[in-house]
C-alpha cells in the first residue's frame, strides 16, 4: 500500500504537512527545538523523543521552545487558539498535567459551553504515555481516563503508525480542544503509511482482527499485546476479534456493541489503572447496551491499582501482557453459569 | 540431479505489487490426479484472494507449502510429477523450494517493478510496469482503482508484452486534482505517460471510466492507438450502476463501503478485509472525496455518454476496438 | 504612589466616554447589589464598585486588535471593552438572551468578538491565556497587545507568575495589571504578598512596573498608556499595580467582618467618578450638566437591562446538551 515509516515519523509528517498546509499552525513546548540560548545546535533536540526535529527550520518563527512553565504556556497555547491560531502544544509527559490541568478542563473544555457556543478552541496537546521503559512512578502513567471524563475534551490514543498520522492530522483540523497521546514504547514502531495527507474521523474504532469467539477491546499499545494473545490462541481454534478504540472521546459505541452481539464474549484489556477507567467505562456500556448477547460476565486485563514501579522486575509485571489476555479470554470462553 | 519431469507450482503474480501470497486453503492433497485447470489451492494476497488452477495434468505429489503461510511470487507452492519420479528426487526439490519459501521476500530491488513519475499538465502521473519485449500495452483502471487493480491480467500480458498500468488522477498515487473531471482531462494524463514511456503506439486496455477514458484518448490521437479493449466500459449506455458509484463515492466508513465492493467482483468472497481497508485509505485520502464527486458527474452526465459514441470525425483511421460486456464484472474470469 | 503627573489631554469625546464607562459600571455593580439581595440572582456575584478607574483607564487606550482577560470580579472589564450591558444583565439572571445564553453566568461573562476573554472563576486563570492571544498578536502581526486582569489574590498564584516570565522570555506584547484593592477574599494583601509591593515583583522578570493610584482614572490611563504603546513597539511586556478598595465585599452576601471602615472613607474622598467630575470640571473641560445628562442616560440604560433581563426566557432542557464541542 504504501511506504513504512515508524510511529514517531508518522506523527512529525502530519505535523510538517499540516504546518506546510495551513499557517496558523504552531508548535511549542520544552525542547521541541531544543537549544533555545544554547550555544550549540539550535534544532538540538526536536522533541525530547525526536519528533518534532526539523520542524524549527523548516518554519521559522513556528516552533516555540518554552521554560518549564506548564501552565503559562498550555495556557498560552489554548488562548491563542482562541484567538485564531491552530496551536499543537506539548506536554512532555500526561504525568506532568497536574501542573497544568485547570487550564486544560477549567478553560479549554469550558470555553465553548460556558461561553454559550461563541468560542472555538481549536488546541491540541501531544502528550506522552504509558510504561515499559523503566521511567517509573512519575514518567509512566496512562492518564486518559481522567480526560475522557471532562465534556469539552476530545482525547486520542492511536496504536500504528498509520492511525498516529491520520489522526494527528484530525487533531490539527478539528476545532475542538484535543489531547493526543502517544506511548512512548511504540515510538519505533514500523508500518505502512500513505505519503500523501489524510484525516481519520474520530469516534471510529478499528477492527484490527475479525474473529467470532471473544471480543477484545483495547486501545493504544495494548492493541499489540492482544494481537500477540490472539495469534497464541488461534492454533486451538479460538478466534479473537479485536477492537481498537483509536479515540475514547468522542467513543465508537457501536463498533463494541456490534462485536459483542456477534462474539457475546467481552474482554478489555486496558494499560490504565483499573478504578474509573476504559476498562470501567467499556464493561458498564457492554453491561447496560448488549446484556442480552452476554454469555460470560466481561474480563478486565489492566495494571494493578498501585503507581508503576521502578524495577524492570516489577514494570513487566505491572504491564498487561499477552499471557494475561490468554487468560482472560480462556476464563470467558470457559465460563459456565 | 533434478528431474526434469517434476513440474512446479509456483505462486503467482496478481497484480503489479504483489509480494506474498497467503495459501488459505488446498483443494488437492498429496497423490491426486488433477487436469489442467482445475482448482487447486485458495490463495490470498494484501489485494485480492482467489484460487490458483492447475498449469498442468498430472499428479500432485507434494505440498511444498502449507496453510497459513506466506509465499513469494513464484516461489513453489506445490510438485506435479507422474508417479515413477522417486521420492529422493521430489525430497530434494521439496527442500529447494522450502528454502525460498523460509528466506521470505526477496530485497525490494529484486524483481519489483520500477514506479515512474510523469508531469502531465501540471499533475504527477504515477505509473509501472513489466515485461521485457513486444507491443506497448497500457491498462487504464476505473472508478476508484488504480493501477494494481489488474490483478489477474498482469502477470500473462507480461509474457508477450510490455505491460503498464497507471494511476489516473483523482487514483492511487497520483495527484488528486481532476480539473473538471471531463474524460478529457484523464485522457490527457494517459496520453503523457504514453510520451513519458516513449511510445509511439500502444494498446489501451479501459475498464469502467477507464474504458470512456481510452476511447477519449483515442478520440484525441488515433494514429497513437493500436488498438482499443474495452472492459465493462462506461459511457456506452445508460445503464450505468449508478448506485454502486454512488455509495463507493458516498461512503465514509468501513460499514458503509463494503456492501459496494462486493457489486466490484463476480465473486463477493474475493473482497477481503485488506482491500475493504485500502480501499477506505485511498477513499482518505486528502482530495479524493472532491475528486471521485467530480468524475462522478462525469460518469453519471448522459451527454458524456452520447458523446463518447458519436462517431469519429471524418478522415481519421478507425482503431481496431474490442468491447467486453459486465456480464459477470472482472475477475479470474479474465 | 505617582505624583501628579503631566496628563496627556483628552478630548471632550474621550473625556465623556470615560465618565459615561466609569458611571455605567458603578451603576451596573450598585444595581446589582441591590437586586441580588431580592434573592433573584443565581449563584455567586463579585462586584466591581469602587474600582472603576482602573478597568476604564486602561481598556480606553486598547481598540478592537486587543484582547483582555479578567477575574471573578469581571462586570467592570466586561463593560469597559465594550461586552453589550443588557446582555451582560441577562446574563447575570441566567436567561437565554445572555452573553453566554445563560450558560456561563456571572463569573464567565465573555464576548471574543470584542476581544474579552471571560471572566474567569478560577483565580489566575487569566495571564496564561493573554500570553497566547499576545502571541497569536505577534505572530499575525496585528499590533494587538493583551491586557490580564488579576487581583492581589491571583498575583500570588503561580500561573501569574509564570505567565509574566513566559511573557518576558517570549518578548510578548502583554501587560500584566495587579489590581490590588486590599484583600483577597479575607485575607489582606499586605499578608498575603510577601515583598513591599507587587509591582516590585516585575524587575525579577525583566519587565518595567509601576504602583498607580487605581482611583485616579488619568494616572492609570496614563499608566496603562505608556506600557501599551511600548508592547505596540514590540517593547515588551509591563506590570501596573492599582492601589484601591472594593467598596463590596469579596461577593454578595460577604458581611466583611474582616474589615475596618475603609469603605466609608473612600466613597467619601478617594472615589473615582468624584474626583473625575471634580478635576473635569475644574478646568472646564467638561460641565456638570454634561455629567448629570450622562449619569440620566446611564441610569435609564440599566433601568432597562434590568427590566428586559427579568423578563427573558430561561434556557430550556435543549440548551443544556448544546455547544459542548463544535462537532463530536
Amino acid at each position: 500500500m504504501a511506504r513504512t515509516i515508524t510511529y514517531r515519523e508518522a506523527l512529525g509528517e502530519a505535523l510538517a504537512q499540516e504546518m506546510e498546509r495551513d499557517d496558523s499552525v504552531i508548535v511549542m513546548g520544552e525542547d521541541t527545538a531544543g537549544g533555545a540560548g544554547s550555544p550549540g545546535e539550535d534544532d538540538a533536540w526536536g522533541g525530547v523523543l525526536g519528533v518534532t526535529k526539523g520542524l524549527f527550520h523548516r518554519f521559522p518563527g513556528r516552533v516555540l521552545d518554552t521554560p518549564i512553565s506548564e501552565s503559562a504556556f498550555i495556557g498560552a497555547a489554548i488562548g491563542a487558539a482562541t484567538a485564531g491560531m491552530r496551536p499543537v502544544a506539548e506536554l512532555m509527559f500526561v504525568d506532568f498535567m497536574g501542573v497544568c490541568f485547570d487550564q486544560i478542563y477549567n478553560q479549554a473544555a469550558k470555553f465553548r459551553y460556558m461561553f454559550g457556543g461563541k468560542a472555538v478552541t481549536p488546541v491540541v496537546i501531544r502528550t506522552m504515555y504509558g510504561a515499559g521503559l523503566r521511567a517509573a512512578a512519575q514518567h509512566s502513567q496512562c492518564l486518559y481516563p481522567l480526560f475522557t471524563h471532562i465534556p469539552g475534551l476530545k482525547v486520542v490514543v492511536p496504536a500504528t503508525p498509520y492511525d498516529a498520522k491520520g489522526l494527528l492530522t484530525q487533531a490539527i483540523r478539528d476545532n475542538d480542544p484535543v489531547i493526543f497521546f502517544e506511548h512512548k514504547a511504540l515510538y519505533d514502531l514500523a508500518g505502512p503509511v500513505p505519503e500523501e495527507s489524510y484525516a481519520l474521523p474520530f469516534g471510529e474504532a478499528n477492527v484490527v482482527r475479525e474473529g467470532g469467539d471473544v471480543t477484545i477491546v483495547t486501545l493504544g499499545r495494548m492493541v499489540h499485546i492482544a494481537l500477540e494473545a490472539a495469534e497464541q490462541l488461534a492454533p486451538s481454534g479460538v478466534q479473537c476479534e479485536i477492537v481498537d478504540l483509536r479515540t475514547t472521546s468522542p467513543l465508537d459505541e457501536d463498533t463494541v456493541l456490534e462485536s459483542v452481539e456477534g462474539t457475546g464474549r467481552v474482554v478489555v484489556v486496558d494499560e490504565a489503572h483499573p478504578r474509573c477507567s476504559m476498562a470501567t467505562d467499556i464493561s458498564a456500556l457492554v453491561a447496560r447496551k448488549a446484556f442480552g448477547a452476554l454469555r460470560a460476565p466481561v474480563e478486565m486485563v489492566t495494571a494493578p491499582h498501585t503507581p508503576v514501579p521502578f524495577s524492570g522486575a516489577l514494570e513487566d509485571r505491572y504491564i498487561p501482557d499477552a499471557q494475561a489476555v490468554v487468560n482472560a479470554v480462556k476464563t470467558v470462553t470457559g465460563w459456565t453459569r | 540431479m533434478t528431474d526434469e519431469r517434476i513440474v512446479a507450482v509456483a505462486m503467482p503474480k496478481w497484480g503489479l505489487s504483489m509480494q506474498l501470497g497467503k495459501i488459505t486453503g488446498w483443494m488437492v492433497a498429496e497423490g491426486d490426479d488433477v487436469g489442467a485447470g482445475d482448482e487447486i489451492a485458495d490463495i490470498e494476497t494484501d489485494k485480492i484472494a482467489g484460487t490458483l488452477e492447475s498449469p498442468q495434468a498430472g499428479t500432485v505429489r507434494r505440498l511444498v507449502a502449507q496453510v497459513g503461510e506466506d509465499v513469494p511470487v513464484s516461489g513453489t507452492i506445490a510438485l506435479i510429477a507422474p508417479a515413477d519420479v522417486s521420492d529422493d528426487a521430489l525430497d530434494a526439490a521439496v527442500a529447494q523450494a522450502r528454502a525460498v519459501i523460509d528466506a521470505g521476500v526477496p530485497d525490494e530491488a529484486a524483481g519489483q517493478p520500477v514506479v515512474e513519475t510523469a508531469e502531465v499538465g501540471g499533475r504527477k502521473i504515477r505509473y509501472a510496469g513489466s515485461g521485457q519485449q513486444g507491443d506497448v500495452v497500457l491498462l487504464v483502471h476505473g472508478f476508484g482503482g488504480d493501477r494494481n487493480s489488474w490483478l489477474f491480467l498482469q502477470e500473462p500480458l507480461a509474457a508477450r508484452y510490455r505491460v503498464y498500468a497507471l494511476d489516473l488522477p483523482g487514483h492511487g498515487t497520483s495527484a488528486k486534482d481532476v480539473g473538471d473531471g471531463s474524460t478529457g482531462v484523464l485522457a490527457g494524463a494517459v496520453l503523457g505517460v504514453l510520451d513519458a514511456i516513449g511510445a509511439p503506439r500502444a494498446h489501451l486496455v479501459g475498464h469502467s471510466l477507464g474504458g470512456a477514458v481510452a476511447v477519449a484518448a483515442t478520440a484525441r490521437d488515433p494514429a497513437r492507438i493500436a488498438s482499443l479493449t474495452l472492459i465493462a466500459p462506461s459511457g456506452f449506455g445508460p445503464e450505468i450502476n449508478a448506485g454502486y458509484l454512488r455509495g463507493f463515492a458516498d461512503a465514509q466508513t468501513r460499514r458503509e463501503l463494503k456492501p459496494h465492493l462486493g457489486q466490484l467482483f463476480a465473486d463477493e468472497s474475493l473482497v477481503t478485509r485488506q482491500v475493504t481497508d485500502d480501499l477506505l485509505a485511498y477513499k482518505r485520502l486528502d482530495g479524493v472525496d472532491e475528486a471521485l464527486h467530480t468524475l462522478l458527474g462525469t460518469l453519471l452526465d448522459p451527454a458524456v455518454s452520447v458523446r463518447c459514441v458519436s462517431p469519429s470525425p471524418a478522415g481519421s483511421r478507425s482503431v481496431p476496438s474490442r468491447v467486453c460486456s459486465a456480464s459477470s464484472t472482472p475477475s479470474s474470469r479474465l | 504612589m505617582t505624583d501628579t503627573m503631566e496628563r496627556r489631554s483628552l478630548t471632550r469625546d474621550q473625556l465623556l466616554g470615560a465618565y459615561r464607562m466609569m458611571r455605567t459600571i458603578r451603576e451596573f455593580e450598585e444595581r446589582v447589589h441591590r437586586e441580588f439581595a431580592t434573592g433573584e440572582i443565581p449563584g455567586f456575584v463579585h462586584l466591581y464598585a469602587g474600582e472603576e478607574a482602573s478597568a476604564v483607564g486602561v481598556c480606553s487606550n486598547l481598540d478592537e486588535r486587543d484582547t483582555i482577560a479578567s477575574t471573578h470580579r469581571g462586570h467592570g472589564h466586561c463593560i469597559a471593552k465594550g461586552v453589550d450591558v443588557g446582555e451582560m444583565m441577562a446574563e447575570i439572571y441566567g436567561r437565554t438572551t445572555g452573553s453566554c445564553h445563560g450558560k456561563g453566568g456571572s463569573m464567565h461573562i465573555a464576548d471574543l468578538s470584542k476581544g474579552m476573554l471571560g471572566a474567569n472563576g478560577i483565580v489566575g486563570g487569566g495571564p496564561p491565556l493573554i500570553c497566547g492571544t499576545a502571541l497569536a498578536a505577534k505572530i499575525k502581526s496585528t499590533g494587538g497587545v493583551g491586557v490580564a486582569f488579576f487581583g492581589d489574590g491571583g498575583s500570588n498564584q503561580g500561573t501569574t507568575l509564570e505567565s509574566m516570565n513566559l511573557a518576558c522570555v517570549w518578548n510578548l506584547p502583554a501587560i500584566f495589571v495587579a489590581e490590588n484593592n486590599g484583600y483577597a477574599e479575607a485575607t489582606a494583601s499586605t499578608w498575603s504578598v510577601a515583598a513591599d509591593s507587587i509591582a516590585d515583583r516585575a524587575a525579577a522578570f525583566g519587565m518595567p512596573g509601576v504602583l498607580v493610584d487605581g482611583f485616579d482614572f488619568f494616572a492609570v490611563h496614563e499608566a496603562a498608556g505608556e506600557a501599551i504603546a511600548r508592547a505596540r513597539d514590540g517593547g515588551g511586556p509591563s506590570l501596573i499595580e492599582m492601589k484601591f478598595t472594593r467598596y463590596f465585599g469579596h461577593f454578595e452576601g460577604d458581611q466583611q467582618t474582616y474589615r475596618a471602615d475603609e469603605v466609608a472613607r473612600a466613597r467619601a474622598e478617594l472615589d473615582c467618578l468624584k474626583r473625575f467630575a471634580a478635576r473635569v470640571t475644574e478646568t472646564g473641560e467638561l460641565a456638570q450638566s454634561d455629567l448629570d445628562a450622562v449619569d440620566a442616560e446611564v441610569g435609564a440604560l440599566i433601568d432597562q437591562a434590568v427590566d428586559s433581563a427579568q423578563a427573558a426566557p430561561l434556557p430550556t432542557e435543549a440548551d443544556l446538551l448544546t455547544d459542548v464541542y463544535v462537532r463530536y
